[in-house]
């Protein structure tokens, strides 16, 4: 039940990722210095917080979604695979998220 | 609509601590919940002590010991107490199961906590009105429709058909996992609930039943059966170990596939 709930809560979060990603990409076409401005934000602890926090909920809520469509075309209902999906869906989130974001500052060196 | 809080009147409120049985060597401590319907007041949860050597393993032994021993008042259902009849259904430490079924000594350190089935209105003590439950049962028509002429003798099935309602069959409409779903909870008016669809794909699925479409139509409903978010609670819940969630999944998936 409770992976249940964080799937709706990530899918909520979603929204208001997809509105910092609106306002970054509404930034860029507007001009350097609403870009700049948008990007010291996202670049500053909090903004990267933020978009730390929106890696995972994308993660998050791709691989348990899908888990749901297994479970959709009728799989992985037996009590250890329906375990195994639930854990891998949380633990699979958490590590693609870290790995995204060793991998970004590996890339770009933490700018 | 959804509830989060317990309305004034349904908040728990103290509660009496019954005295220890005499003589006795090792005991098991019950909170049971306790509402009487007729006296006004809020519900309690109520201490009792149960002599583990002058009692059965299981939490309805111990039940049954204290409404003998202690306090008569104590109100459940009970019948088969072998978990055939599905009566005793209630809220174990916080799992809603059987408690003919469930022993006393699995409940992990402390007291035994018992609750009636959740979100369900309460008769009296741990009797929950299941009247919704039963109707919404037997609004998916659980009895044999056909239209062909009866047979002299029976309805004959293939070993094989007759194996496709093995995990569905041996149901016994307890309510553990309909009252375990949180979508049940906040739409229980609407959507049918994990006991009432694992009935409706026994029907869907028997051979001999010839209203396969009909059923199917009674239940393509944003409500009726897509409230099912495949939460689990109820295939966890299930006493019988049955399946619910991979029933509902069936259904689902039968739906899709008369359209294409």
């Amino acid at each position: 039940m409770i992976l249940s709930i964080v799937h709706r809560a990530t899918g909520v979060a979603l929204y208001f990722g997809t509105l910092l990603l609106a306002w970054w990409l509404i930034a860029a076409a507007s001009g350097p210095s609403a870009y700049s401005y948008v990007q010291g934000f996202m670049g500053s602890f909090l903004g990267r917080l933020i978009v730390f926090g929106y890696t995972w909920a994308l993660l998050h809520h791709l691989l348990s979604g899908i888990r749901h469509f297994v479970w959709d075309l009728g799989y992985g209902f037996k009590p250890n695979e329906r375990e195994t999906l639930t854990w891998g869906a949380l633990i699979g989130g958490i590590t693609l998220t870290v790995l995204v974001w060793i991998v970004a500052y590996a890339v770009g060196g933490g700018r | 609509m959804a509830e989060f809080a317990l309305p004034k009147n349904s908040q728990i409120t103290g509660g009496k601590t019954w005295p220890k049985p005499a003589g006795a060597t090792e005991v098991r401590e019950f909170r049971v919940y306790r509402w009487n319907p007729d006296d006004g007041k809020n519900p309690s949860v109520d201490t009792y002590y149960v002599d583990v050597n002058d009692c059965g393993p299981m939490v309805l032994d111990g039940l049954i010991w204290i409404k003998n021993h202690i306090d008569p008042s104590l109100t459940f259902r009970r019948s088969c107490r072998e978990g055939v009849c599905g009566s005793c259904a209630m809220n174990i430490d916080g799992q809603n199961t059987l408690a003919c079924t469930r022993s006393m000594h699995d409940v992990k350190d402390g007291a035994v906590k018992i609750n009636p089935l959740p979100h369900q209105p309460v008769v009296k003590d741990l009797v929950p009105d299941l009247t919704n439950f039963y109707a919404q049962y037997a609004s998916i028509e659980p009895w044999l429709k056909t239209t062909t002429p009866t047979p002299q003798k029976e309805w004959k099935q293939t070993h094989e058909d007759r194996e496709k309602l093995d995990g569905l069959y041996e149901c016994i409409l307890c309510a553990c996992c309909s009252t375990s779903c949180p979508s049940y909870w906040w739409n229980s008016e609407r959507y049918l609930g994990p006991a009432a669809l694992l009935q409706a794909t026994r029907w869907v699925k028997d051979s001999r039943d010839e209203a396969t479409g009909e059923r199917l139509d009674n239940l393509e409903d944003p409500f009726r059966l897509y409230r099912c978010h495949t939460i689990m609670n109820c295939a966890k819940a299930c006493p019988k170990g049955l399946n619910p969630a991979e029933a509902i999944a069936e259904l689902k998936l039968k739906l899709v596939e008369r359209q294409i």
